[in-house]
């Protein structure tokens, strides 16, 4: 089995770690411009009109290097949300209790010291809580609690688990994160995740490999007879998600050769209905210090939120609002448009 | 005319056997995504099956596509691996069951 890198693109000084960069492979790739095969169908300009999901990722720190993680996030890394920003998210969910979702990811956001002063004081009646989980870092020493704490608070984990088989998801993750995933389900289904009590386990599917992922229902399926007959584990839903070509696995398919050929895959799998279901319509993105994004992916690009809308935290804070606005889109978007689409609860078009 | 019968780049061009006769293509389609849809079996357990038919009947172009089939449902090379097996068991095994006729032959001629 091949090991992965353990440092991130910027700690190995790669020319990739820099967005630029990362966006002028993208347009070497000769893949067209976004806009135009959206204006193409129709669908340009994309706008978000609410938000349902407030998406803050505190930060890259993270416990895997994981080779398609498109954070580039690791050991390596010490971005962190500081307390001060927490505030201002926490302020932002006070002011606003109708955004529905706090959706919490990283890195392993559960390393960051505000991840659960975050938890703790968004918690409301209503208001559903997303910790977006690698697993693994359930089993850390420092985190023994951890499960616990979920619990208490009725946090929703996602979790990530690229194959229901050792061998795919030790080729994303590294080598010994599948059985240690396991153990860390089986952790959380002895709490009542995944069981069908109202303590949701969802895991996350994204293709090992160069590849659009497979029907989300039908793999589902397969995941969870697997999962339980293999394993004896449980879970509640299945989300697939494309690989973004971003970051680490640009890097991959840049260094394999495939850059233009996924590129290529994913402009002739636009679908128009999955641009319809896109999640930035529906998503606004805190990066670690307080900036706006439309979606994660925008984020690891340092593409801010634009057209006008507030760009940070404190800025959001003291003008108002962030919808209506346009999205800030290019090349990698093909990436959540291909196919049956793909989006962070997974296919957004059937 | 190609420089040989089998060419990657034919692949893609499937539909265009469509053409002239396009109700009859239609017709297969309408079938083989029936086949390939979710039913008893999963789609990743019929793309396993597809490619150990694509080695029996040892076309490239099944084999290809439903090498990146069977990945894209989730099965992983070990299992893709087995499968080749069984349609490689199955074919040795033909061949040899027909041992039998051979047997049944040479008990009436010979001594």
């Amino acid at each position: 089995m091949r090991s992965l890198p353990v440092l991130s693109l910027q700690a190995r000084g790669h020319e990739l770690a820099a967005p630029s960069a990362q966006m002028a492979a993208l347009e070497r790739s000769g893949a067209p411009a976004f806009e135009e095969v959206l204006a193409r169908h129709g669908r340009a300009p994309l706008e978000a009109h609410a938000i349902e999901v407030l998406q803050v990722n505190v930060g890259k720190l993270c416990n895997q290097t994981c080779a398609h993680c498109h954070v580039d996030a690791g050991p390596d890394r010490r971005e962190v949300m500081s307390r001060q920003t927490a505030d201002e998210v926490v302020e932002l969910l006070r002011r606003h209790p109708e955004i529905p979702t706090l959706d919490i990811t990283g890195g392993a956001p559960e390393l960051n010291p505000q991840f659960r002063y975050l938890v703790s004081e968004a918690c409301a009646p209503g208001r559903r809580i997303i910790d977006r989980c690698n697993l693994s870092v359930l089993l850390l020493p420092s985190q023994r609690d951890l499960v616990g704490f979920l619990k208490e608070h009725r946090v929703e984990v996602t979790a990530s688990l690229p194959s229901f088989r050792a061998s795919g998801t030790d080729a994303q993750r590294g080598d010994g994160v599948f059985a240690r995933s396991l153990e860390a389900l089986r952790l959380l289904n002895e709490a009542g995740y995944g069981g069908g009590d109202g303590l949701v386990l969802n895991l996350v599917h994204n293709p090992v490999g160069t590849f659009l992922p497979g029907d989300q229902a039908s793999l589902e399926r397969d995941y969870k007879r697997e999962l339980q007959l293999r394993h004896g584990v449980v879970f509640d839903r299945l989300y697939t998600i494309t690989n973004m070509p971003i970051s680490r696995f640009l890097e991959h398919i840049e260094r394999t050769g495939n850059l233009q050929r996924y590129m290529e895959l994913l402009v002739s799998s636009f679908n128009p209905r999955a641009a319809d279901g896109v999640m930035c319509r529906t998503y606004l993105s805190v990066g670690w210090d307080g900036t706006l994004y439309d979606c994660d992916f925008n984020q690891m690009l340092a593409m801010p939120s634009n057209h006008g809308a507030p760009q940070t935290l404190s800025a959001l804070l003291a003008s108002g609002s962030v919808v209506p606005r346009r999205v800030v889109t290019d090349r990698h978007c093909f990436g959540c448009t291909a196919g049956a689409g793909s989006s962070c609860a997974g296919a957004v078009a059937e | 005319m190609a420089e040989t019968y089998y060419c990657p780049h034919d692949l893609p061009r499937f539909g265009e056997m469509g053409k002239d006769r396009p109700e009859l293509w239609a017709k297969f389609l309408d079938y083989y995504n029936a086949v390939f849809a979710d039913g008893a079996l999963t789609a990743r357990e019929k793309a396993l099956i597809a490619l150990g038919v694509a080695h029996a009947v040892q076309c490239p172009y099944c084999i290809d596509a439903y090498t990146q089939a069977a990945l894209q449902n989730g099965s992983d090379r070990e299992q893709m691996t087995e499968a080749v097996h069984v349609a490689c068991a199955i074919r040795g095994g033909a061949s040899l069951v027909h041992g039998v006729q051979m047997r049944n032959v040479a008990d009436k001629v010979g001594m």
